[in-house]
């Protein structure tokens, strides 16, 4: 019985390392409570309160119910979206599957098109069609009186913007393919239609899931399409705007953004459920496919994949071309009056080096906070629910469109009773913002690579004295670099671009460039506002550029040892 | 008194495990486990996949401290101390090395602060190099290495700081037999020469029996025997620790007499029955060396008859299947007698067993 003396459950005291870690994951958990989850609930609180902060139940629900404009946005939002959908994702998989399952020509140009409309505004592609089938447009006569503006540019414009998304997705899903199974199907006498059907689609139904939701979700939470090409056709992201910016109603504006958060969150538990039943198509011991030649099947599909770059290549240049001309279409004269944005707008190109830095200091926080918190999460060795919980926060801004978070800060930063007011109107709130509205995809790269990383590396330089971040500086950084480079093109890029996430939040002397593009727009500066956007989406090419050329500078000095 | 044990005194016990269990939520990975370990021994720890050997390593290095019990090291209580402050080395069961560092960097990951100025890591590096061999490949990264080097890395950057023990969790089977079997003597014969304790993680028998001084055989997160090799083949504490290590033929028979089991009409004496008593369920094991066959057999006064039911050629050993009345048995017979005693398959032939080399336990 002696011996029970000792036989009580051990607590071991944290090391100093693990204090560190804690405290550091409880810092990112405050963060992630007041950049976050407060601002949702404010939203939540506001659609059911008054102006006195009454709770009224469901009467703003009802009034909004009651109000036929706001019923019709709900219903055009969504059939604008699957329309899109019909058309991106078909698409979307025939260029991803020539991409990568066939021997088409001029692969890598392919794939830079695709890239294309990612780095620009969704405003480029709308200001583009209104060049072309405008009031002005070139190519009007095409519509045969219908006009542009309306759902026919709505769904062509997002078609443009939505399709590298799917591209990309579909590309991923199909690009891992496992050579076994094909010669197994092919052993076994299957035909082609057969192997398609039994093999193929089954292998990348997760891509189409995925594809389809993105696309549906971009589309119902996107601001910049509708608002410059929407024309008098209600959707949700514009009534939220109107209810907000134009009628100062935030309660109506919270009960709207509610409205909009419901598809965004059907998609997200969708395409997980589709990612969960996907588990593992893909083994570690797959054998990659080699397409093999058959012009039967590349000839067609080459024909298509150069009319959709085309198409790309030509939207994007009707756009360039239109910020250089004087007077569309009656004089072709070529100019750069159009980019002297002081005529149109009083930030002039300030607005440009406003978002510059915004895009910067987004992707240098957004970065370090991204990895870190991931890192810490995996591998930092803390027991109990904060990890995941914070994991879980992580995912859910996938979930909220950016007008809604926009929304939420509003009503969080700009109630008199926070304390963090002071920062409403600043930089550093937009930054804060782009950082949580583009913060999942970052993080599931980040988690992505940390998890092929031996589980045991921390162990190692536990046993043998190293403090952990030391192992993370030597081994998990350097091993890690070109995902972490990644995310910050992804960050910088995304928040160039971004128009719904910034466009309630902005001060007199932070007026953002996309922001900016609404405006000369609204204004009727057609020509100067695709100058604007042309601008941007010539910094995210530059980026990109720099981007490809470091890759691989950093492949060369930090992942040598990937070679054998 | 104490002189008269001096001579035989074994070493002093360097680590002592006492009462340590082990919980991950309801799940119980060590149940109460103890046991020593000499100083400058080789313990293995043998046992079944997910039986709790990589648990108590952890354990015992640190880096998931037990939820109770204590752990003592060279008489220090080093329960819950950091894995920083014990003195231990350890190769993990994946090696854990880190790709983006070349073979000196892995190896010089530990020697760092104060106490290892940059001329003394270069000495010890190139010292350690040599141990294992790998002095042409110090520049390589660990993915242009084959298994073997890998672990040999692994092994010397565990060494680096010059632990009291060592702690090697052995990777299951990534390596080709005759790779293992001649990185098990060098293993032994660089722990020898270095004196270093160690506990060795295996789920190769033959490796354990081969190179250890002593063996822990768990099962289901509890030690069912603490032995030399010879102790757990010839001894078995357990009818698990029978069927796991070593091969041996088993059948189930009821204790008959103080001294007899009796499997359907056959009737085995067992010395080892004694301590059952009669008309209680046994199982018995019986090493495939210690059955006599043919003119072995003859005399023998328990010898009764069974059936070829197979034989297996093993190169210099041949594998006989054999059937008595329900009971199944396997013998092992150099080749040359295979062919003198002319078997094959469906013959007859005379079967005897010792009744030392009858392993029993009560069934159940
Ligand atoms: N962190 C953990 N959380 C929950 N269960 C665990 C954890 N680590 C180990 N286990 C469980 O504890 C048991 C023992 O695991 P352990 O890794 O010690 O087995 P092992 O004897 O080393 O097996 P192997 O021979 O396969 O390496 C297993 O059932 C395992 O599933
Ligand atoms: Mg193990």
């Amino acid at each position: 019985m002696a011996s029970l003396s000792w036989r009580r459950a051990l607590r071991p005291t944290p090391t100093l390392e693990q204090r560190l870690v804690g405290l550091s994951l409880a810092l990112a958990g405050l963060l992630m409570l007041a950049a976050l989850v407060l601002p949702l609930a404010s939203v939540l609180i506001r659609a059911f309160q008054d102006g006195e902060g009454r709770f009224v139940g469901l009467a703003h629900v009802a009034a909004y119910l009651a109000t036929p404009n706001l019923a019709a946005a709900a219903w055009n939002s969504f059939w604008t979206a699957a329309v899109t959908m019909l058309c991106v994702v078909p698409a979307a998989f025939a260029y991803a599957y020539a991409l990568t399952r066939c021997c088409v020509p001029l692969k890598p140009l392919f794939r830079a098109v695709m890239l294309l409309p990612v780095l620009a505004p969704s405003l480029l592609p709308a200001l583009a069609l209104i060049y072309l089938f405008g009031n002005q447009g070139m190519l009007r006569w095409l519509l045969m009186g219908e006009s542009v503006y309306g759902p026919i540019g709505i769904v062509l414009a997002q078609v443009f913007y939505c399709f590298p998304h799917a591209a990309l997705i579909l590309s991923v899903a199909l690009s891992g393919a496992d050579a076994r199974l094909y010669e197994a199907a092919a052993v076994l006498k299957a035909g082609r239609g057969r192997i398609f059907a039994t093999v193929t689609l089954p292998g990348a139904m997760g891509g189409i899931v995925s594809a389809s939701v993105v696309v549906f979700t971009l589309v119902v939470t996107d601001f910049g399409i509708p608002k410059v090409i929407g024309g008098q056709f209600p959707v949700l992201a514009t009534e939220i705007y109107k209810q907000v910016i134009g009628q100062q109603n935030f309660h109506m504006g919270a009960v709207v953004g509610l409205v909009l958060l419901l598809p965004a969150v059907a998609a997200f538990l969708i395409d997980l459920w589709a990612q969960r039943r996907q588990a593992s198509v893909v083994s570690g011991r797959a054998v990659p496919l080699q397409p093999q030649p058959r012009p039967a099947r590349d000839g067609p599909l080459f024909a298509f994949c150069l009319l959709v770059a085309g198409l790309l290549m030509g939207l994007v240049g009707v756009a360039v071309w239109g910020s250089f001309i004087r007077f569309w279409p009656w004089n072709l004269e070529l100019t750069l009056a159009n980019y002297d944005f002081a005529r149109f707008d009083s930030a002039g190109w300030g607005s440009l080096w406003t978002s510059v830095r915004m895009a910067f200091f987004t992707a240098l926080f957004g970065t370090v906070l991204v990895f870190l918190l991931a890192y810490l999460i995996e591998r930092g060795g803390v027991g109990g629910p904060l990890p995941r919980l914070l994991g879980l926060a992580a995912t859910l801004p996938l979930a909220v469109p950016g007008l809604v978070l926009g929304l939420a800060y509003i009503l969080f930063f700009n109630d008199p009773a926070n304390p963090l007011g002071f920062l409403y109107g600043s930089l550093a709130l937009m930054v804060l913002n782009c950082i949580i509205h583009f913060y999942t995809v970052c993080h599931l790269t980040a988690v992505t690579a940390i998890r092929q990383l031996d589980p045991e590396f921390e162990s190692v330089g536990a046993s043998l004295r190293v403090p952990i971040w030391i192992t993370f500086g030597r081994v998990t950084l350097p091993i890690c670099l070109p995902a972490t480079v990644d995310i910050f093109v992804y960050f910088f890029v995304n928040a160039m671009t971004t128009v719904s996430a910034v466009v309630f939040l902005y001060g007199p002397d932070t007026k953002p460039a996309s922001v900016a593009v609404i405006h000369m727009d609204e204004a009727g500066q057609v020509s100067a506002a695709a100058a604007m956007a042309v601008a941007i989406l010539a910094i995210n090419i530059l980026l990109k550029l720099l981007h490809l050329a470091a890759a691989g500078r950093i492949e060369q000095t930090t992942q040598a040892w990937r070679r054998r | 008194m104490l002189d008269l044990l001096a001579p035989a005194a074994p070493r002093p016990v360097h680590l002592a495990v006492q009462e340590v269990s082990k919980r991950f939520g309801r799940f119980l990975a060590l149940d109460r486990v103890s046991l020593e370990v000499r100083e400058g021994e080789l313990v293995a720890f043998l046992g079944p996949s997910g039986c709790g050997k990589t648990t108590l390593l952890r354990a015992i290095a640190g880096l998931d401290p037990p939820t109770e019990g204590r752990i003592i090291q060279a008489g220090r209580d080093i329960t819950l101390l950091p894995p920083g402050q014990r003195d231990v080395g350890i190769v993990f069961q994946s090696y854990a090395l880190f790709p983006n560092l070349d073979v000196r960097r892995n190896i010089a990951y530990g020697l760092r602060g104060p106490a290892w100025p940059r001329e003394k890591v270069k000495a010890r590096v190139a010292e350690l190099l040599a141990m294992v061999g790998l002095e042409e490949h110090a520049g390589k990264y660990p993915a242009q290495l084959s298994g073997g080097q890998q672990q040999r890395v692994a092994l010397a950057r565990a060494l680096a700081n010059r632990p009291a023990l060592l702690l090697l969790d052995e990777p299951r089977s990534a390596l080709d037999a005759i790779v293992r079997s001649r990185l098990r003597t060098e293993i032994r014969a660089l722990q020898k020469s270095l004196g270093v304790t160690t506990i060795l993680v295996t789920h190769d028998q033959e490796e354990a029996l081969s190179i250890s001084d002593r063996i822990v055989v768990m099962n289901a997160g509890r030690i069912e025997q603490i032995g030399t090799p010879e102790e757990v083949y010839r001894r078995p504490a357990s009818a698990f620790v029978a069927g796991f290590v070593g091969r041996a033929g088993s059948f189930t028979a009821e204790v008959e007499a103080p001294r007899r089991l009796r499997a359907g009409p056959v009737r085995i004496e067992a010395e080892a029955a004694a301590s059952l008593t009669p008309g209680q369920a046994a199982r018995a094991f019986i090493r495939p060396e210690d059955v006599r066959l043919g003119p072995d057999a003859a005399g023998h006064p328990g010898a009764f008859e069974a059936v070829v039911t197979g034989v297996e050629f093993l190169g210099a050993l041949c594998r006989v299947h054999l059937l008595a009345e329900g009971v199944r048995l396997e013998a092992e017979i150099p080749s040359a007698q295979l062919r003198h005693l002319g078997l094959d398959r469906t013959a007859r032939i005379l079967v005897a067993i010792p009744a030392d080399r009858v392993m029993t336990y009560p069934e159940g």
